[in-house]
């Protein structure tokens, strides 16, 4: 068998992304919900906030150590694997990721070592600055590497001459038509996957009745977060989808399973789409009401697959069902807001035992939604690298062989199953850990330690204390 | 275009400086890894990765840096080195994250420790040795056509870049040892003096090795170290005369000097090999001029990074200083 390097490629890049990915968006939220800890602490002086902030520091620091470390390989990949692409479009992309490393990377790397290790070093407020500015340049981050995401889908002010790609706007090219939905759309995502990780992990503790005074305001403050939070998400993920319906039809096209353009289409719950067949299979439908969510019109025309070239169609099937799933979880978290809201009455939310099962196994919904989302946005816009300008094909590095792509996607997928499962399996450790293990000081001593983000978890790798 | 002054020059002395500060400051810290299993024991294997523990992560982000930076200056660079080095590059990957993860857990582990050691020292030694290879691919020029890397996965692999690949791993462990010359004291410090003229003695070694190697495998770079008596064997001069401040300093014990004089060394022989090659970039082929992106948007970051760099600078100083004195004591 002939060993393809631009599938083998796909799959890597998409791999080693989507691996990443769960970490900074995590992080991000994570990095503020700790800031706000830090300013409550040190606004009411009440302990039970610096108690809480100590712990979610500890899950900070193991969870941003191995995205550090994940995204290292980022800055190399489009390099190795898309050369083509990479000199094609050096002289946009090259200035906005170099603007995220000297905006964002070093004001984290910066003030990390502050933050996770400095409590004692630093007064209270400049320990709460430091805090502020890794949650600052967490968002940094996010908004520059959405800006250039977002020229792949929606390529403004930027014009082609001799093959190279030169910037005419650079405001054009990084607020481009889908940057500011995209940017709003990860950043409430972020917000949301924290919440459910601390709604999640702190209902474990509230169910052991452990450090209750702390936990339940916690969890207070994720569930009035998840209740706001989550119908938000649903209005900005509708006015991003009228968005990409302008932009880019055929990855609508592609989430709706829709394959000719026609009015008052209806809405697929459930179908089985047949790219070789250009049709559906057992389709589970509602009337007209793909066309009244997208044109807002019970009979509102809505573009078909079929209005380009099946080679230039997206893989249907992966689009149409990484949508579902993203949709249903983003269904199950405003049903977990209103909930919350409903057991709210005397407290109960702390007493149903459903409920707080329920949040522990939500803690995963975010992370899922985040990855079938990244997956409909950037399989729909297959075959296209820069959106009807630049394919997959033709960004792929030409002396790149199936065998080499083979051996370092082998590669990749060994060293990252080996640190996830060690950051996996001692992230859990810190949970079962607990509030109390993160407030005692038995390994405080400035010096005793090494002085690095995981090592600020003070429990042990193989499940001791 | 008309354009009212050079900016090729000025980011050729910006990546310089970037790649500069990643191989002085990830240096020391990697070169703890390279030393890892030559250490007297484990107590010192504690304080050595504690000496660099607030700062590694810190100090790998002008790696990243290095390669974004390429990439929005010198866009030529970032598409044939990556391809041409290809499986380096993962080795390199590969090895800081290993080598990252280490960190993180092997004061955690009991039982697995002596995993996490392999780890931290493996990763540490498959890094630097890729890197130096890196250096050695440089010298010895790529295979282009039309401004595409056209040669194979393992041109890179020659005698000539293994001996500069383990050139490195013996300068970063040279960083390392004088750096633990600095931040430690007793029993470890005792051993960096011991060890410290051996590996500045393996480093002069490859120095000339490389010195006398390069110009047979580039016509260009014989003939300006060898026709006429040039400014640019000052370079040269000055790394030897850093090594000789490094012997004087161990033999004197005096404990800030080895490291200021090492990192003098690798300026002065980073700077003798630029000199070598100037103009070119991508040898043997194109120059600084042909790996340019275009003129606005090497201005375009440029503003930025005037703005932006004192300011990390100064944190960066900053964190230094919050972290600053000897290392005592270790993980019980």
């Amino acid at each position: 068998m002939e060993l393809d390097p631009l599938i083998l490629s796909r799959i890597q890049f998409a791999f080693v992304v989507c691996f990443h990915a769960i970490f900074p968006v995590f992080t991000i939220g994570l990095a503020s919900f700790v800031a706000v800890l830090e300013a409550l602490s040190l606004k009411t002086g009440n302990p039970v906030w610096q108690r809480l902030s100590k712990f979610w520091i500890q899950v900070f620091a193991v969870v941003f150590g191995m995205g550090v470390v994940s995204g290292i390989v980022m800055s190399f990949q489009f390099g190795t694997n898309w050369s083509n692409f990479s000199y094609a479009t050096a002289n946009f992309l090259g200035p906005i990721l170099s603007y995220e490393v000297i905006t964002a990377f070093f004001l984290e790397a910066g003030f990390l070592g502050v933050l996770l290790f400095g409590r004692d070093k630093v007064p209270q407020g400049v320990h709460f600055f430091a805090a502020l500015m890794v949650a600052v340049g967490t968002f940094i981050s996010s908004f520059w590497i959405l800006a250039a995401n977002s020229a792949l889908h929606t390529p403004d002010g930027l014009v082609m001459r001799d093959g190279l790609y030169y910037v005419s706007s650079w405001s054009d090219a990084i607020f481009n038509p889908s940057f500011g939905y995209r940017f709003l759309h990860m950043g409430v995502a972020s917000f949301l996957t924290a919440s459910f990780v601390v709604a999640g992990v702190t209902a474990w503790f509230v169910m052991q009745k452990r450090e209750m005074e702390a936990n339940k305001k916690a969890l207070s403050i994720a569930l009035w977060l998840i209740l706001i939070l989550a119908p938000a998400q649903v209005v900005i993920g509708d006015f991003h989808g009228l968005n990409t319906l302008e932009h880019q039809p055929t990855k609508v096209a592609a989430m709706e399973g829709n394959w000719e353009t026609s009015t008052g289409v209806p809405l697929l719950l459930f179908a089985w789409p047949d790219q070789e067949a250009q049709e559906n299979h057992f389709e589970i439908k509602i009337p007209k009401l793909a066309s009244f969510i997208l044109t807002h019109d019970w009979d509102g025309e809505v573009p078909g697959l079929k209005e380009v070239a099946p080679e230039e169609q997206p893989p249907v099937f992966i689009v149409f069902w990484a949508f579902r799933v993203m949709v249903g979880m983003g269904m199950l978290m405003v049903l977990f807001g209103l909930a919350g809201l409903l057991l709210r009455r005397k407290q109960r939310y702390l007493e149903c035992k459903p409920f707080l099962n329920g949040l522990r196994v939500m803690s995963l919904s975010p992370f899922i939604a985040v990855l079938a989302g990244w997956i409909v946005t950037e399989t729909g816009r297959a075959p296209w690298l820069i959106y009807e300008q630049m394919t997959h094909a033709q960004g792929l590095t030409p002396s790149l062989t199936g065998g080499m792509a083979l051996f370092t996607l082998i590669g990749y997928i060994l060293v990252y199953a080996m640190v996830f499962s060690a950051g996996v399996f001692y992230l859990m450790t810190v949970f079962r850990g607990g509030l109390e293990t993160a407030n005692t000081n038995h390994l405080d001593s400035a010096r005793e330690k090494a002085q690095r983000p995981m090592s600020a978890a003070n429990a042990n790798l193989e499940g001791g204390l | 275009m008309e354009q009212p002054f050079d900016l090729v020059i000025i980011w050729a002395g910006i990546i310089g400086f970037a790649v500069m500060m990643y191989v002085l400051m990830d240096g020391f810290d990697l070169g703890q890894g390279i030393l890892y299993p030559f250490a007297p024991d484990d107590h010192s294997r504690d304080i050595m990765m504690n000496s660099v523990a607030p700062v590694w992560d810190g100090n790998e982000t002008w790696l990243v840096l290095g390669g974004a930076g390429l990439l929005a200056a010198f866009p030529l660079v970032y598409s044939v080195f990556l391809p041409a080095l290809y499986i380096g590059v993962f080795l390199m990957l590969a090895g800081l994250i290993f080598r990252g993860v280490a960190f993180e857990f092997r004061f955690k582990a009991n039982s697995t420790r002596y995993l996490w050691d392999w780890a931290f020292a493996g990763g540490s030694f498959v890094a630097a040795f890729s890197q130096g290879a890196v250096v050695g691919a440089y010298v010895q020029g790529f295979e282009t056509s039309n401004f595409i890397y056209v040669g194979g996965a393992f041109d890179w692999l020659t005698p000539f870049t293994i001996i500069t690949g383990l050139g490195l791993v013996a300068g970063y462990a040279l960083l390392g040892s004088t750096w633990l010359i600095m931040k430690t004291e007793g029993e470890l410090q005792q051993w960096a003096y011991k060890i410290t003229p051996i590996l500045l003695i393996v480093v002069l070694f490859v120095f000339v090795l490389i010195s006398l190697y390069t110009p047979f495998v580039d016509q260009g770079v014989l003939n300006r170290w060898f026709n006429g008596v040039s400014i640019i064997w000052l370079l040269p001069l000055l790394a030897l005369y850093c090594a000789f401040l490094v012997f004087r300093a161990v033999k004197k014990q005096q404990e800030g000097v080895p490291f200021v004089a090492t990192m003098g060394l690798f300026l002065f022989t980073y700077l003798g090999l630029l000199a070598s090659k100037w103009p070119y970039i991508v040898p043997p082929d194109y120059t600084l001029w042909d790996a340019a992106s275009a003129y606005e948007s090497q201005l375009f970051l440029l503003l930025g990074f005037l703005f932006v760099i004192p300011f990390v600078l100064g944190y960066i100083a900053w964190s230094y200083y919050i972290f600053r004195g000897k290392v005592r004591g270790g993980y019980h």
